[in-house]
Parts: structure tokens; sequence; C-alpha cells
């Protein structure tokens, strides 16, 4: 899943969009897309978050936690969890990306990964 | 975190989302149907367990069992089967993308701005003549933004006009009179006809305690997906 675990999307070196999760189109260009993969620094902003206390049973050993947009670079926002204290997390604070347990299937199954995020 | 941002950006305030519930409580104590028969205060959802902050238990609304129906006719023939009927005068859908984070703006669910629109030109109704509506409160700032993207209010503003009673039975346009979603109850596949059915009292003059005076114009706004897809219908005598 290189999208999960390296933030690799797309981008169109026809118009310069940038585009996560990758697309295999350019919506604007269409057929004069030219994509390429990019892998996204990972360097973003919060756009708005909030803290979860009270979650799904895959997620409930995590609570709380915090759930932001976050808004990269390159342009594309996408969701997910910021490691900090709720009171630490603040619209427009700066963040990067870590590598780490998103969860598992169930006590027993397969531990997926994937990106989460840090204060920079 | 559609809340967060509308604090964020017009200055929302916890109590102004709190007022939502508690208005909503107060309409479901005079609906003999609505799921709570009870008022609560503004201190009462402040001190409820947070969900997902800055919402707390009492911002949202309940798991519900219930069930409605409407019986629908021709126009033309509507009178042979009731002596009220209400007419249906626009019926309008319109989607946007299921993640939050792709939307043009997070505190805006442009599918409701576009469903009213449609519904507005397919009915030659104008916003001011809507008399009441049913809009989709399963958590209190979906109320706020839903009153704000019906074009009731301006943008950013909900929050102040429902604290200051815009909203209530006896303001300029009273919402969720049934006592919505939160107090009235949501179960799911059935919210949507609940809406119409609380129209159609309204417009009947049917509706008790909480009749709006003079109610002759009436709209529905129901939301799927967080926003994804929102329909609004317009109503009237
Ligand atoms: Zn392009």
């Amino acid at each position: 899943m290189p999208q999960r675990y390296n933030l690799v999307g797309t981008h169109c070196k026809n118009c310069n969009e940038y585009y996560f999760p990758p697309r295999t189109i350019c919506p604007t260009c269409r057929r004069e897309a030219r994509m390429e993969d990019h892998k996204f620094g990972g360097e973003g902003k919060v756009v708005t978050y909030t803290t979860i206390y009270n979650a799904t049973d895959d997620f409930k050993r995590q609570t709380p936690y915090n759930l932001a947009i976050i808004e990269l670079a390159e342009g594309p926002r996408l969701t997910g969890q910021v490691i900090c204290s709720p009171s630490e997390i603040e619209i427009g604070m700066r963040v990067k990306p870590v590598f780490r347990i998103l969860g598992r299937d169930g006590d027993r199954g397969i531990i997926y990964y994937g990106t989460k995020f840090v204060p920079a | 975190m559609i809340a967060r941002l509308h604090i964020h950006r017009y200055g929302t305030t916890r109590e102004e989302l709190a007022a939502v519930a508690v208005k909503n409580h107060q309409n479901g104590c005079n609906n003999p149907i609505s799921q709570y028969q009870m008022e609560i205060t503004i201190d009462d959802v402040l001190r409820s367990p947070l969900v997902a902050d800055p919402l707390r238990v009492l911002d949202c609304s309940p798991i519900t069992d219930g069930a409605a129906a409407v019986v629908l006719a021709p126009t033309e023939v509507a009178r042979k089967y009731s002596d009220g009927p209400i007419r249906i005068l626009a019926a309008a859908q319109a989607s946007d993308t299921l993640a939050l984070h792709d939307r043009r703006d997070i505190t805006t669910l442009d599918a409701t701005v576009s469903a009213s629109r449609k519904a507005f030109d397919m009915s030659g109704i104008e916003v001011k003549d809507v008399d009441l509506a049913e809009v989709h409160d399963a958590f209190t700032i979906g109320e706020i933004v839903a009153i704000e993207d019906l074009g009731f209010v301006e943008k950013g503003e909900g929050g102040r006009a429902v604290i200051e009673g815009v909203t209530a039975i006896d303001g300029d346009i009273p919402v969720n009179t049934s006592g919505g979603l939160k107090a009235c109850g949501h179960p799911v596949g059935a919210t949507g006809i609940k809406q119409a059915y609380e129209i159609v009292l309204q417009l009947r003059g049917e509706a008790g305690k909480r009749q709006v005076e003079g109610a002759e114009v009436g709209l529905t706004h129901n939301v799927g997906g967080c926003g994804g897809t929102a329909i609004v219908h317009v109503m009237s005598r």
C-alpha cells in the first residue's frame, strides 16, 4: 500500500496539480493529463480537528485521540490522527508524518500500519 | 470537525450549539410522540460527556426505533382521499464528496445549498416565504449549518440566530417544531417521512401546543453521509 505507508499520490505534469489518494487521470486535463507518482513530503497544517472520546470498538483503546483534516504542503487534504495532547492541537498547527500502527483486525488479526502525524 | 472550524471562523460559541438541543427538547415536550419528553438546560449540555470534542452526548441525536408513513396521490384526485391535502411544491436532491476533507468549504454543506436552490426554483417559493422547517439536526452543529445553507440566515450567523430565538416556535423561522432528530428521535430510515409528517400537521393547523400560527409553507431538509447527499422538499396548504 504505497499510499498508506509512504503517502504516495500522483502529480499531473500538464497542470501541476497534486492528488492524494493517487488518481490515474487528471480530472482537469483528462486526455492531456501527464501523470507521475509523487511521494508527498507529508509536511502540512491542521485545517480543523476533533478529539474522539467515544470511539467504535476498533479504536476504543486509543481514546482520547485527535483526528484532523490536514492540508499537505502540495495542496491535497487528507484525514488522519495527530499524536499529541488534546490541549496541544490547534487549527493552523504545522504537522509532519510518522509511520505507526493504525489498527488490527480483532484481537489476533493482522496489524496494519500507515501514516499518522505529529507536531512539526 | 465542522463545529470546530465554525467556532474558529465565525466565533460560534459552545452555548449557541447547546441552544439548539435546548430548543429542540422544549419542542419535543409539546409533541406527544417524541422520544424525549424532558426539558434540558444549556448547562446540562455543557456538562454531558464529550463524544467528539467540541460535541457532547447532548449535542447528538439518539438511537431511535420508529416508523412513519405518508399517503401520496396526484393533486387532481387528492381531495377524494383527504379533506386537507398538502401539496408538494418541490422535491430536490443534490450530492457532494463523501469525504469532508475534499469539500469546497468544510463549514458549508454544498449539497444542502444546491438542493435548496433547486427546490426554491422548482416551487417558485422564496426563502422568506417559508413559514417553518424541519432540518437534519443529527448533531447540534448540523442545525446551525443547515439554517445557513438553506438561506434562512447568513453564513456564520446560525449560532446567534438560535440563541436569540429566531428559530423558536414564535420566532421568524421556527425550526424543528417536532423536536427534530435530537428530541423527537432519529429512526434513520423513517426520519425523512417523520419530517414530512410534522410539516403536514403544521400546515393543517393540527400541531397542538407547538402550532406555528398561520403556517402556509413548510420545508423539509434531510441529509445522508454527513452532507454527501441532501434532499429538500417544499410543501404548502
Ligand atoms: Zn492536470
